[in-house]
């Protein structure tokens, strides 16, 4: 499987070696000492019994690593420090970096690139200006942008990608991006088009690295269900029946909130508007000020808010530590976890791009609770994967069956977990909208499809729907395959 | 300079979580002594200093060099020719100015010869890339002195740590999955009493859907009972046919179909857990066997008074069962329902633990010790950690390292096994062992025949150990660096159980083993 990985990165050393050199501008050579690179060197220069079948090694290697290899970091956190950090001590200088998030306070206790003085300035921008300044001749690149406002242009550039994210929408998207990139001729995956990406995830003492070779390998999506959907407290125990301080927190967030619209905002004569989807986490507030989770005055008034709540019921424990924790659903998290995770996978990014080793196959998972306790093991593709398997998924309804319940399917099935699907169908030869959440007008119009029938709307059997979502850049292809 | 309490809640929220104020407090009241400021030193530190440790000290003799610079974040090309314990000390305070930074320019065996007391002071001390008869000599010190002793190593891309420490115990370990403490196959006088409050066939729907499970078991185990003559559900078919017995009593609307009652649904899905045996942890039972549990004395730490105290209310008012832990899991039940079961526990909890608190008072009290030597929090929190309590005791680097009591068969066992990280153990060993009579790594092919253990080495890993030309990469030593700072995290909070004794990480599979050696 490696095999072929390990051809195509050769070819694209030879030809970008030899492109360098003619273009190359000779460095003065202030950002050289002797010995820089002697750790780098013992396994680029010199083969072994555990290196990869097609290894050379070569004084070559190196300067593919310092001049030529693109590599792209998802995020400059708790991973993307460590990472940035990793890599610059591998010999990679030519490192972009993506993140959308400006420095907290919070942050300080593990992304070690930040200080005080640096809260509120972008992630990304403080990130690789102190890489620049500490490790001399190394080039990190910043975007502070979302991962979706960067296009497959800038995508194809990279050797390598490695994520280092908080969130598993934001990896599905970007596994969608990269299998979007596969180019197949005639059927065959050309592995040219490949970019291996290397994912890694962490919460608390517990954390993930894994190599994915899209196309190839098992994607995220291949294994949806290593991470079953969040539950959120039943409705009914929340606005009736609280028992545990969380609930009475969440009450006070979900129901008492958009009510009093404490910090601005009117209510309406007598009414108070408030849409409200079960399947969102928080209230789509159109007449006050949005609940923000960093602003402390927010929080005392939520705190104060749940002790009421909570003495009506005889309920001890809320805190302001827990009604933080709760409104802004924060995952404890410490330097040390971050530290292994990103090296696990700074280790695969130097495997693959310097050919030496074999690279990891291709999930291990480290937990450091009691002792310090890995698991590797190899996670399979799926032969009917939504993201990966290029085949459109079978959906199973009768024509009786109402667009909702297509809705409902997309959302909560174990494999698909979409966020807010858009659907669209070609009926009588137009593309036609079958339901949008995500432009208010849309949503209004289209909303009355949703108790429609299948048949109602013109829907035929083995019929494509193509389904948008925030968990994938490109449109996804449904088959309808009509029950009796 | 200290920062504010506020904002250092603020800074250490997201750590907080884990090891809560008292942990904080232990970090800071800690300081910790690196020997080696390598990468993978101050790796280790780095993640130590982050998270607010409240000092350390490094200890190093080398001067910094280009290839040292070159693996190393937190030395600069113009640290070069400079002391590498004040170089790296400079960029380690810059993270946090929480924390106090010190060093040492000399190296380990000078201060050994000079001033060993010198390492009393730390609450635990790491050595990093140290000889094998610098490490031997300080780990007899730090053995004598119980100062806590972590031995790192990054060697090419595997990566070595030892704990080497006498005795260290744990209240709080945290575990994954623990098993509730329900009480519902022995239930106590006052759960038994609030059971019999509840008369489910004559309850309207609304509260018979909102019962606690808990309830709803309980009632049907007492049915159960009665005509099985006192047996439990004991196989698979028994508990079968329980939970149908329980289905059954779901009610049903006037056509005969059962209503959606999610509170029985919740209570036939936890029977399995929910007829498990009270009993007492073995591991647990075997501290209660142990010399210090047995043997209290005016030098005992608290732990051991408290545990003798648990044992003690354990064959007494406990009735061969541990202090009630107080806590229940969610479940599906009106507000009031479920409040008034949880006061049950939380009030017997609070009942057993203040038996024990007279047990420990009277044991304080046979060794002449107040008895506000140990507050009642600490006991209360012992009494709730009973279940998960852990020691954890490694053998000391001599007898590791001595002919006569090496553990060859932990040795022989792992190396049946091909995969086995033991390999790389020996191979270490080996290194080791040519350094010290040569000055020098291993870089070229040889083979060693003078371990004192003769088996096959496999000679494709010896000839992988010299290829490696102890190359230190970066990314090992971070993984080395994030793995032993928790573990001395562990050692300092006493939260969460640290590794025993030696753990490999092997950076080629990606794969790692903790063995006892």
């Amino acid at each position: 499987m490696n095999l072929l990985l390990f051809s195509l990165f050769r070819e694209k050393k030879r030809r970008r070696v030899v492109e360098l050199t003619e273009k190359m501008v000779v460095d003065g050579g202030t950002c050289e000492w002797e010995g820089r690179w002697n750790h780098v060197k013992k396994f680029l220069e010199r083969s072994g019994p555990f290196t990869h079948p097609d290894f050379e090694p070569s004084t070559e290697s190196l300067q593919f690593m310092l001049e030529t290899c693109k590599i792209l970091v998802i995020g400059a956190g708790g991973l993307g420090c460590e990472l940035l950090k990793d890599l610059a001590l591998s010999s990679f200088r030519n490192i972009h970096v993506v993140d959308m998030d400006t420095i907290d306070v919070s942050n300080l206790n593990r992304q070690f690139l930040f200080r005080p003085k640096d809260i509120g300035r972008p992630k990304a921008d403080v990130a690789a200006d102190f890489i620049n300044s500490r490790i001399p001749g190394c080039c990190v690149v910043p975007h502070f942008k979302k991962i979706q406002d960067l296009d497959e242009t800038f995508y194809r550039q990279f050797h390598i990608i490695v994520c280092g994210l908080d969130s598993i929408v934001a990896r599905r998207w970007m596994n969608g991006m990269l299998l979007s990139l596969l180019v197949y001729e005639d059927g065959v995956l050309d592995p040219g088009s490949i970019i291996p990406l290397i994912d890694g995830g962490t919460e608390g003492f517990k954390g993930n690295a894994r190599v994915i070779l899209p196309g190839m390998t098992a994607c995220i999506d291949c294994t949806l269900e290593l991470y079953p959907p969040q539950v959120n407290f039943p409705m009914c125990t929340i606005a009736s029946m609280p028992r545990l301080p969380e609930h009475c927190i969440e009450y006070v967030r979900m129901l008492l909130w958009p009510k009093e619209t404490p910090f601005g905002g009117r209510k309406s004569l007598g009414l108070i508007i408030i849409k409200f989807d079960m399947r969102l986490t928080r209230p789509l507030l159109t007449n006050g000020v949005v609940l923000d989770g960093d602003d402390p005055e927010h929080i005392q008034w939520v705190y104060q808010r749940s002790l009421e709540r909570a003495a009506e019921f005889n309920i001890t424990g809320v805190t302001y530590r827990l009604t933080q924790g709760v409104v802004k659903r924060i995952i404890p998290a410490v330097a040390s976890t971050n530290a292994v995770i990103a090296a696990a996978c700074a280790t695969e990014v130097f495997k693959i791009a310097s050919s030496a080793y074999i690279s990891l196959n291709n999930y291990m998972v480290f937990n450091d609770v009691d002792g310090l306790y890995t698991y590797t093991f190899e996670a399979e593709r799926k032969e009917n994967c939504s993201a990966c398997s290029q085949v459109p998924v079978d959906l199973h309804f009768s024509p009786s069956s109402k667009l909702q319940e297509v809705l409902d399917y997309l959302t909560e099935s174990a494999s698909l977990q979409m966020k807010s699907p858009a659907i669209t169908a070609s009926v009588e030869g137009k593309n036609k909208t079958l339901y949008l959440q995500s432009v208010a007008s849309i949503e209004q119009r289209t909303r009355p499809n949703l108790s429609k029938t299948l048949k109602e709307l013109g829907l035929t059997d083995r019929q494509e729907l193509a389904v948008a979502d925030v968990t994938t850049p490109q449109t996804m292809l449904f088959r309808l395959s009509f029950t009796s | 300079m200290a920062a504010t309490n506020a904002s250092k809640e603020q800074k250490y929220d997201r750590q907080l979580r884990l090891w809560g104020d008292h942990g904080q407090e232990a970090l800071e009241n800690a300081h910790v002594c690196l020997i080696n400021a390598t990468a993978t030193g101050t790796e280790i530190l780095k993640n130590l200093v982050l998270p607010g440790i409240g000092a350390f000290t490094i200890v190093d003799g080398h001067t910094v060099s280009g290839e040292d610079v070159g693996n190393n974040f937190f030395l600069s090309n113009n640290n070069i020719g400079k002391n590498r314990a004040q170089a790296a000390t400079e960029l380690l305070q810059e993270l946090n100015s929480d924390v106090s930074g010190n060093y040492v320019e000399e190296s380990p065996d000078k201060l050994l010869d000079n001033d060993p007391e010198f390492f009393h002071r730390f609450t635990v001390v790491i050595g990093v890339h140290l000889p094998e008869s610098t490490c031997l000599r300080l780990g007899s010190v730090l053995w004598s002195a119980s100062v806590p002793f972590l031995v790192c190593k990054t060697y090419g891309l595997i990566g070595y740590m030892r704990l080497v420490v006498q005795e260290h115990t744990v209240i709080e370990s945290h575990p994954d999955n623990a098993l509730e403490d329900l009480r519902l196959d022995q239930p106590f006088a006052e759960f038994k009493n609030h059971i019999q409050s509840y008369d489910l066939d004559s309850m309207a729907k609304k509260d018979h859907s909102h019962t606690p499970w808990v309830i709803v078991v309980a009632k049907y185990l007492a049915k159960w009972l009665s005509e099985h003559n006192s047996q439990p559900p004991k196989n698979y078919k028994e508990k079968e046919a329980f939970r149908q017995f329980i289905r059954e009593g779901i009610l049903k609307n006037e056509n005969g179909v059962p209503e959606d009652e999610e509170n029985f649904e919740e209570a036939i899905k936890n029977v399995n857990t929910a007829l498990n045996p009270t009993k007492v942890p073995n591991s647990v039972e075997d501290l209660f066997n142990s010399e210090q549990c047995n043997n209290i004395t005016s030098q005992s730490l608290s732990f051991w008074v408290m545990l003798r105290a648990v044992k003690d209310f354990v064959h007494k008012e406990g009735n061969g069962s541990l202090p009630v832990r107080g806590t229940i899991p969610d479940m599906i039940a009106d507000s009031q329902k479920f409040i008034n079961l949880q006061n049950v526990y939380r009030e017997k909890a609070m009942q057993d633990a203040a038996a024990v608190s007279k047990h420990v008072e009277c044991l304080l009290q046979s060794v002449g010790k107040p008895p506000e030597s140990i507050s009642e929090k600490d006991i209360k929190l012992f009494c709730k950690n009973a279940s998960f309590l852990r020691v954890v005791r490694c053998r000391s680097l001599a007898e590791e390292y001595s002919v006569d009591s090496v553990n060859k068969d932990e040795i022989t066992s792992c190396m049946d096994n091909p995969d086995s990280e033991m390999v790389f153990y020996l191979m270490l060993r080996a290194v080791d062992r040519f350094y010290q009579q040569h000055s020098r790594y291993p870089g070229t092919a040889k083979v060693y025949t003078d371990l004192s253990l003769k088996n096959s080495l496999n000679q494709m890993v010896i000839v992988k150990i010299c290829r490696y030309g102890a190359a230190e990469p970066h990314t090992v030593a971070a993984f080395l660096g994030g793995s032993a700072a928790q573990e001395a995290i562990k050692i300092i909070s006493h939260q969460f159980v640290p590794f025993s004794n030696t753990f490999i990480y092997n950076a080629m599979s990606q794969t790692s083993a903790t063995l006892q050696l």
